[in-house]
């Protein structure tokens, strides 16, 4: 039917693919939770002060947020490649991939981490800060414990934009099931490789946001 | 062992600011519970967040057991904050941690060994009462039980004074009760200084020792609880026990009198309560009264009642009653 042939797919190439996927999506995801988890408190601090040099800080910040958020990531990719080399040796396939990644996904991720702190009621904020809790004290044991649904729920939102994110990357070689999708589906007409890259992706994104809604339920006490 | 003194605290910048309390000076001692009582705006809820530099004065010292918190430093400041407890309108409990958890908080945030946090949040727990409960999470709990565990935060750390932050407006008239109950015990056990601000004259009249009125930034009226209670000087003390009583007694005060009658209302506090001074009176004068209002009722332990009358008769005899019961020890306070 349409002419498509399943047996003509090289199982062992999608195999490859779909594991070069799961390690960009990994080791990308852990380097933008890394980064984007401090700077989102980060932001969320410094707005809430009424210092002016903490203001600035927090506008500058804010602008390069904003920057990285608005440039397409294809565009991102090529502009980067000097950094890229410069930090993993290559700019091209799987290592060469994470570094834009990150630096796509960190102020997105960043941003959700602000909102959902933002959310924590400032009454407790003010309880703890009334028993004598430090700034310190009260980011690891009020904030980050309180926003820990709203961060959860943003964690899974990245990583499902990373996934289509590496997915772009085939377009620069990156690897993945992206790539094996434009290489042969697209630019070679295999529609059978596009249909099964797509669909790994479709399964991927979907296994993602139930793991993710369900931790988002099990530490919710609302 | 609470003195605040000028106390000023402004909002705002430049031409915009708005002054929350303006030179306020008071004085709360230890072991008492001392009443704030004002309507909304009036600056009662800065003023009791100045108490631990939740909010900072613009001008003017708060000391807290001989000292004086504007001078501290952010380190010295979290130090002292372990030993002013504060409980709140909506409990501010971390939605996050278990009953055990929430009481448990300040202690760990004071890296209080292990042992000693179990020892120490167990005898809370049953102190408030909330022993069946220490693993659920706050959204499990009523608001009273809430406010329970909020209590129990606020004297883990072994505090030398409690603040309420209208700590019964949330709460049903029951639930209020027994808070009220438990602050009074925690007072008489602890020997604690509680500071509580409130809207509603009942939370006062329950437990207070001493009350302030406060209004638009400055204490108006202060003093021991029956005696502001029931000689109000202020029109807004006034108004605060008015709604208490309802408006029989402002009913009752407009009832007819001429030159041949006079409207008073006799005060009763104490023993002398249940005495039957008015009619012994009226008889040895011969002096006819009609009874328009009458409340009786307690300040903490004290029982008083109040009668508006109309005495009836020659203006000597009345003159006479009035004499003889104010020798009895009541208060007689004569309309014309």
């Amino acid at each position: 039917m349409f002419g498509i042939d399943f047996s003509l797919l090289d199982w062992n190439e999608i195999g490859v693919a779909s594991a070069d996927t799961l390690k960009m999506l990994v080791s990308s995801a852990v380097f933008t939770f890394i980064l984007g988890l401090p700077l989102g408190v980060l932001l969320y601090q410094t707005s809430r002060s009424n210092t002016g040099w903490v203001r600035i800080v927090y506008n500058v910040l804010s602008v390069i947020v904003n920057i990285l958020r608005s440039v397409p990531f294809i565009i991102l990719i090529v502009a980067l490649i000097p950094f890229t080399t410069w930090i993993v040796g290559v700019s091209y396939g799987v290592l060469g991939t994470i570094p834009p990644l990150v630096i796509a996904a960190a102020p997105f991720f960043a941003r959700l981490v602000e909102t959902s702190l933002r959310e924590v009621d400032r009454g407790v904020l003010e309880a703890a800060q009334s028993m004598g809790a430090s700034t310190w004290q009260i980011i690891m044991k009020v904030l980050l414990p309180e926003a820990r649904p709203g961060l959860l729920a943003g964690i899974t939102i990245t990583v499902v934009t990373l996934v289509s994110y590496t997915a772009m990357s085939g377009m620069v070689g990156g690897g993945g099931l992206g790539d094996l999708a434009i290489r042969y589906g697209y630019y070679r007409y295999q529609k059978e490789v596009m249909i099964i890259s797509v669909l790994f992706m479709i399964v991927l994104v979907q296994v993602l946001q139930m793991a993710g809604d369900r931790l988002v339920k099990h530490f919710t006490r609302k | 062992m609470i003195e605040l003194k000028q106390v000023t605290k402004r909002y705002g910048k430049g031409t915009k600011t708005t002054e929350a309390l303006s030179g306020l000076n008071l004085s709360i001692k230890k072991g008492e519970i001392f009443g704030v009582i004002g309507h909304s705006g009036a600056g009662k809820s800065t003023l009791i967040r100045c108490m631990n530099l939740l909010e900072r004065p613009t001008s003017g010292e708060v000391w807290v057991d001989g000292v004086d918190l504007t001078k501290l430093g952010k380190q010295q400041l979290q130090t002292k904050r372990r030993e002013i407890g504060m409980i709140f309108q909506h409990f501010n409990l971390l939605s996050s941690a278990t009953v055990y958890d929430n009481i448990a908080f300040p202690l760990r945030l004071a890296h209080v060994d292990k042992a000693k946090i179990a020892n120490k949040v167990n005898e809370l727990l049953q102190l408030v009462g909330l022993e069946d409960h220490r693993d659920k999470y706050p959204a499990q709990l009523s608001g009273g039980q809430k406010q329970r565990v909020g209590i129990a935060r606020a004297l883990a750390s072994d505090p030398q004074v409690l603040l309420c932050d209208e700590a019964t407006s949330a709460l049903d008239p029951q639930t209020t009760d027994s808070i009220l109950k438990l602050l009074l015990d925690i007072n008489q056990k602890f020997n604690l200084t509680i500071v509580l601000i409130t809207h509603e004259m009942h939370v006062i009249q329950s437990i207070c020792d001493r009350v302030a009125v406060i209004h638009q930034g400055g204490i108006v009226e202060e003093g021991a609880v029956a005696e502001v209670f029931l000689k109000p000087q202020h029109p807004v003390t006034r108004e605060f026990i008015l709604g208490e009583a309802g408006e029989s007694a402002q009913l009752a005060l407009q009832a007819p009198h001429d030159g041949s009658s006079k409207l008073c209302k006799l005060t009763f506090l104490g023993e002398k309560t249940y005495d039957s001074i008015l009619s012994r009176t009226a008889r040895e004068t011969g002096v006819d009264f009609a009874i328009l209002q009458g409340t009786i009722s307690k300040i903490k332990d004290i029982p008083y009642g109040q009668l508006i009358v109309r005495l009836e008769g020659e203006s000597g005899p009345i003159e006479e009653t009035i004499r003889k019961v104010r020798d009895e020890g009541l208060d007689v306070e004569v309309y014309d």
